[in-house]
């Protein structure tokens, strides 16, 4: 058998989770790492304003807030022993960082410099704390680079764009993985003892959206066809400032060193929706907040979108409204110029992008979509767990994006999905490395590669009379419009049937690149397929969950409803459909109550 | 508006040699550069095969040259070049097909300066941060930003000609590392750089500055290694 590689653990995906699963697989057992991108080009590169972490180096915090927030945000969704985890994991994860050299902005005595971020409160007072740990506004960059450096110093093995097209599974265990080498068009087969999926979201499902093109879902879909389930699906983020009509992210840090939203009459209008933390509330609540102004006819020139203000002048007055003040209590003010040096970035892409300067112009933001609460189900170890009583698939991990703790629930804290690559890519890491020190290979199937092969067949020799491009088009518009923000049931129904005529339609797509070397059209045709079956899931799972709780707003069940929807959603692939079951939220110090900032 | 798009194209599973392949259509001022890209290969021709990801100027996958320059096409708009757009791939680097170029020697390249954190003493008593105040952290701020998308190294006249040279990207990183005020390998990744494949070669063309999507100045920064060669300095 051609190309067959053999290795203790295979992580797929060399994001922040999969290259720290990486590091610390490595260190325990023979360990690859393959990405369908080169490392330094994974999506956690794009990430800003920072990683959260109670050290309190500027005011009083401590990890029982953190924790809370974290619960609060999730709007009670989350597993709260396992947010409890992270978040007293927390410093040690940032320290960690800070020891394998990760450059983090510093305060005047030379600590790591913290500044505030959405639904990160001190509990005593309701107001905003400094929590969130950063290097300028490419935190995500510098997380990405430091552990790349650190994976190469200690001599993990990378297979560098390798797609991964499927899982193997003998005897009901973790058999390895089939990959693609983009170069050649190569099959490979990894035969492991344990597999870490690592591969991130899926927000290229909708229109506007902060995520880059490589966020498809592979490893969810490819599971998901191999018959494990997705828990909480429905929930996913839309980030209250995105770039108008590109969806480029623009950190919450910008709100959190004292921008504003400005509507179309001129009017600050969070105080209105958040009285207490005004524009730093949770993302779900800001993002309803922008939509609900637009709704009602106050956007700006009537449009869809709303103004970020971050002029100095601005920032100086409405701290001064707000009270805020500097750790020594002189009042709240930024330059321009400390403003550039704290949000680099943003106010480049505002130039580049739309010809704004941000230091003397408002910036025209809308709602983008963004995270991927959902995924695939694990426990806090990484375990990928796959039915309501949590029993662990043998060999079987995910971290990241791609996985769902559940930490997020139904609104994650911005900050909080770095941290979760950290501290659950450490922890899956060295989970897989015990795991296959003690477990043996499973044989390989007599032929890995054929439900590959014929993933790939089927798309060179489909009738031709659909093009690939007006699905994926479509599927972004249907998710976006309809099963977006606000969602109602005629408008999912409706979602839930054009998806199945896109699906029918995929059927007769044809790659016309009949090359092995990098053939763009094939892959990117196997990602759309990857979409559309994950884009199924999240329709169906929203239309099941009749109530509204954090990212999932349904306007035909405006409340939260925790007599009936506190808990888990668990969706199956059956029988070309979708199966959907429940498991229970699990509960320890916090018992579900009004949500309000 | 109308624009003409003027690809470089070369498949070596079918190509006897490279070729240009010419596409109009219409598009807005506000597109980027890889919008049309996708465009194209949405509904002219689906083999036409390029890198992308971020599609916003952080990710480094689509450095390409546009009308004879060297940027992210992603990060490049239509009212910036105008209507009349030729792209080809990074010079330099072997073409794997069409823009897509064969990246290992630029990885291997970055490989040699020791490009990780190094600190072998003891952490602080109380196992916190290493302390570093803000002006240290500012000595390394503008290599901090690198992204790793080649379009400083294959603007440079040097590395055209020797490929053995390391090239700005892999300078770009050795500086970040040799003035991080933490860090306890500068003098051997000066030793690294003082070899003849080393900063020698810089020839202040600057078409490294120019290139750099991410604005950092990198011709300034290896000058700054050149005098920490001669004066022993750090500062």
């Amino acid at each position: 058998m051609p190309n067959v590689h053999q290795f203790d653990v295979v992580v797929v995906g060399a994001g922040g989770a999969g290259l720290m699963a990486g590091l610390y697989s490595s260190r325990g057992a023979k360990t690859a790492v393959i990405s369908k991108l080169y490392p330094t080009r994974s999506h956690t590169g794009a990430a800003q304003g920072g990683i959260s972490a109670a050290f309190g180096n500027l005011e009083e915090d401590k990890p029982e807030w953190h924790t809370y927030d974290s619960v609060k945000g999730s709007d009670y969704l989350g597993d709260q022993d396992a947010i409890e985890f992270m978040c007293e994991e927390a410093p040690q994860a940032v320290l960690e960082l800070e020891h394998m050299g990760l450059p983090f902005d510093r305060t005047p005595e030379g600590r790591i410099s913290q500044r505030p971020f959405g639904g990160h409160t001190n509990n005593v007072t309701g107001k905003p704390v400094r929590r969130a740990c950063h290097a300028a506004d490419r935190t995500g960059h510098m997380i990405l680079q430091t552990l790349y450096q650190q994976c190469l110093k200690n001599k993990v093995t990378f297979f560098d764009e390798y797609q991964v097209l499927d899982f193997l599974i003998v005897n009901r265990r973790t058999a390895g993985i089939v990959a693609v080498e983009l170069a050649t068009g190569e099959f490979h087969t990894f035969h492991a003892k344990a597999v870490i999926f690592a591969t991130g979201g899926h927000g290229r499902i909708f229109e506007v959206t902060s995520n880059a093109y490589a966020y498809t879902g592979d490893g969810a879909a490819l599971l998901l066809r191999r018959g494990i389930p997705l828990e909480d699906m429905e929930f996913f983020q839309f980030h209250p400032t995105g770039i108008y009509k590109l969806g480029i992210l623009i950190t919450e840090g910008v709100r959190g060193e004292g921008g504003v939203l400005i509507n179309g009459k001129g009017e600050r209008f969070m105080p209105k929706y958040a009285p207490t933390v005004k524009d730093l509330a949770s993302r779900d609540v800001v993002s309803r907040a922008i939509y609900t102004e637009i709704r009602e006819g106050r956007g700006v020139n009537s449009s869809n979108y709303v103004w970020l203000d971050a002029r100095p002048e601005s920032i100086a007055r409405y701290a001064a409204e707000d009270g805020r003040t500097n750790p020594d209590g002189s009042p709240y003010v930024l330059s321009g110029e400390q403003l550039l040096a704290k949000v680099p970035d943003i106010i480049d892409f505002c130039r580049v992008y739309l010809g704004v300067d941000p230091l003397t112009q408002m910036m025209p933001t809308q709602p983008t979509a963004h995270y991927t609460m959902g995924g695939i189900p694990t426990n806090k170890f990484g375990e990928v767990v796959i039915d309501e009583s949590n029993a662990v698939f043998p060999g079987l991990y995910a971290a990241g994006e791609c996985a769902c703790v559940s930490v997020h629930g139904a609104n994650r804290l911005g900050t909080n999905s770095l941290l979760d690559l950290i501290v659950f890519g450490k922890h899956a890491g060295l989970k897989a490395a015990e795991y296959a020190q003690q477990a043996d290979f499973e044989p390989l199937p007599p032929d890995p590669q054929a439900d590959s092969r014929a993933q790939f067949e089927k798309l060179r020799n489909g009738s031709g009379k659909e093009n690939a491009f007006d699905i994926t088009t479509e599927m972004k518009k249907v998710m976006f419009d309809l099963v977006g923000i606000y969602r109602n049931e005629k408008g999912m129904q409706e979602a839930i049937t054009k998806l199945d005529q896109l699906k029918e339609r995929f059927q007769h797509v044809k790659v016309t690149d009949r090359g092995r070397i990098f053939n763009t059209e094939l892959f990117h045709t196997w990602e759309l397929g990857n979409m559309l079956d994950v884009s199924e899931v999240v329709a169906k799972c929203a239309l099941n969950r009749r109530e509204s709780r954090g990212g999932h707003s349904r306007e035909d069940f405006p409340n939260r409803d925790d007599s009936d929807w506190l808990k888990h959603t668990l969706a199956w692939q059956k029988n070309g459909g979708v199966e959907i079951r429940y498991k229970p939220v699990v509960i320890t110090k916090y018992p579900p109550k009004e949500r309000v900032y | 508006m109308q624009v003409t798009l003027k690809i470089f194209r070369y498949n070596p599973e079918v190509d006897k040699k490279i070729h240009y392949e010419t596409y109009n259509f219409e598009a807005q001022e506000t597109d980027r550069i890889l919008d049309l890209l996708e465009h194209v290969k949405g509904y002219f021709d689906g083999t036409l095969s390029f890198r992308r990801s971020c599609a916003h100027g952080v990710c480094g996958s689509d450095a390409m040259r546009i009308n004879g320059r060297n940027m992210l096409a992603c990060k490049v708009l239509v009212r910036d070049v105008g209507g009349q757009i030729t792209i080809e791939p990074l010079l330099g680097l072997k073409i794997q097909k069409d823009l897509i170029v064969d990246m290992e020697p630029f990885f291997d390249n970055y490989k040699k300066v020791l490009p990780w954190f190094i600190n072998d003493s003891p952490l602080p008593a109380d196992e916190r941060e290493r302390l570093q105040s803000p002006q240290q952290r500012a000595r390394f701020d503008d290599t901090t930003k690198c992204i790793l998308c080649a379009a400083c190294t294959t603007s440079c006249p040097t590395f055209w000609a020797n490929d053995d040279y390391l090239g700005p990207a892999a300078i770009v990183t050795a500086h970040r590392f040799i003035y991080d005020s933490r860090d306890e390998a500068a003098a051997e990744r000066l030793h690294i750089l003082s070899e003849t494949s080393g900063v020698a070669r810089c020839h202040t063309a600057y078409n490294c500055t120019l290139a750099c999507p991410r604005e950092i100045e990198i011709t300034r920064a290896i000058g700054e290694l050149k005098m920490s060669m001669i004066t022993g300095k750090l500062d």
